[in-house]
């Protein structure tokens, strides 16, 4: 076997994009639709998907979805709308907030956090972060993070009521976005193409019947790192291939690393590949730029956050089989 | 058995093993490695422990070495609470 380096991701991107455009003309075949729906976020996933689905089944044959809601960064829609417009297919806009509102979201979401901040309200801006794998051996328990009106900041570990509040709260978002994306493909007669890259998919960040629910999942054994080659290789326009992975969820900035993921995404690709490919922490650790001790909490937190992702993406358990066929599982590169 | 690590037991089984297979569960067993909690788990443990002994539980002690089994688990309650917890 080859040394481990960076090059272990290294891929024919023209041989891969070929390989899933094919893909996806199966698939929408195979269900009998007549097209592909695809919520457009801003964020590289969502733009690759978009481009692989356009260059599948034609521009005619897409329909862009963009939801945004009051936490949204202010670039989403604009980026959402230029990608529209450089993909050149029919696209709605629906604005979440007042659906969301309807739903008491925001209420419940700020009531879970006044069990940790009590002052927490009209105002204030806020989002939820873990401690760094790197830099200590503690569990991984998430705090938030909030800012008064008067921008000074307060950050309070989450009990567990606080935690499971926000996250139930917070989920509202994803299972809208899939409800409105499941209206437009039943009214079209088309599929939705889910947009999680391997990172995303094999970690479980994603919520179940949220954007965990798509029809197809394109990029779901491309590593992130790959996800960023291919967007250049598509064509996509500069800002999209050079924006930084965020959630895009909580109206605080929130990286995804502080969020959900133990590193940056491109040091987490390695990660994971290692682990996958019985490269030690030793190995790795010069590779991926963090001491092997680290590389080991790194690990651990993968297979930590593996064992939640099978709750994730299972489908119902009946006491006698369900599950007919057994689902495809994508095929890692 | 100690009076803590009983507890710590019962608590565990009834919780996270409805239970069930209380037998099997050894007291060096990792509760983590063995699925039988996630961090979320981990976050009712914590509850527990702040509600039956009235430990106050620090973010730099939410570390493996306290929580993950319950001779962890007994001997982090004990050192935080030397007395009543005995």
């Amino acid at each position: 076997m080859p040394a481990f380096s960076e090059a272990v991701l290294d891929l024919d991107l023209d041989a891969e994009i070929s390989r899933i455009t094919g893909a996806l003309r199966t698939g929408v075949r195979r269900f009998k639709k007549r097209g592909i729906v695809v919520g457009i976020s801003g964020g590289i996933d969502s733009s690759v998907v978009g481009a692989l689905a356009v260059a599948a089944v034609g521009k005619a044959n897409v329909f862009g979805l963009l939801m945004p809601e009051r936490d949204s960064s202010s670039e989403t829609t604009p980026l959402g709308h230029s990608l529209i417009g450089h993909f050149g297919i029919d696209h709605a806009e629906e604005d979440l907030t007042p659906t969301l509102e309807a739903l008491g979201c925001y209420r419940r979401r700020d009531d879970a956090i006044r069990r940790a901040i009590p002052d927490y309200g009209e105002g204030w801006k806020s989002k939820i972060v873990l401690p760094s794998v790197v830099d200590t051996a503690q569990l991984r328990f998430f705090s938030v993070v909030a800012e008064n009106p008067a921008g000074e900041t307060i950050k309070a570990r989450l009990d567990l009521p606080a935690y499971l509040g926000v996250v139930a709260a917070t989920n509202f978002k994803q299972r809208c976005r899939a409800m409105l994306e499941y209206y437009h493909a039943d009214r079209l007669n088309y599929v939705v193409a889910g947009t999680p890259n391997l990172l995303e998919y094999d970690q479980g960040f994603f919520v179940k019947n949220g954007d965990g629910a798509a029809d197809l999942k394109p990029i779901a054994h491309l590593y992130k790192t790959q996800v960023y080659r291919m967007a250049v290789a598509l064509g996509l326009p500069e800002d999209i291939c050079s924006r930084p992975p965020t959630t895009d969820t909580y109206s605080l900035p929130q990286s995804q690393e502080e969020f959900y993921f133990s590193l940056p995404y491109d040091k987490m690709d390695l990660c994971i590949y290692a682990r996958d490919h019985g490269v030690t922490a030793a190995e790795a650790a010069p590779v991926v730029g963090i001491p092997a001790d680290a590389v080991e909490r790194v690990y651990k937190d993968i297979d930590s956050k593996r064992r939640v992702a099978v709750y994730l993406d299972s489908p119902p358990l009946g006491v006698a089989d369900l599950t007919g066929p057994p689902a495809a599982k994508a095929k890692r590169p | 058995m100690e009076t803590v690590e009983k507890e710590l037991k019962t608590y565990v089984v009834e919780t996270f093993l409805f239970g069930q297979g209380g037998d099997e569960l050894q007291r060096d067993d990792s509760l983590l490695e063995q699925g039988i909690v996630d961090s979320t788990g981990v976050l009712e443990i914590v509850a527990f422990l702040e509600e039956k002994w009235g430990i106050s539980v620090e973010d730099e002690e939410l570390v493996p070495e306290n929580f993950d089994s319950l001779a962890s688990l007994t001997a982090f309650v004990k050192k935080k609470q030397p007395t009543e917890a005995s």
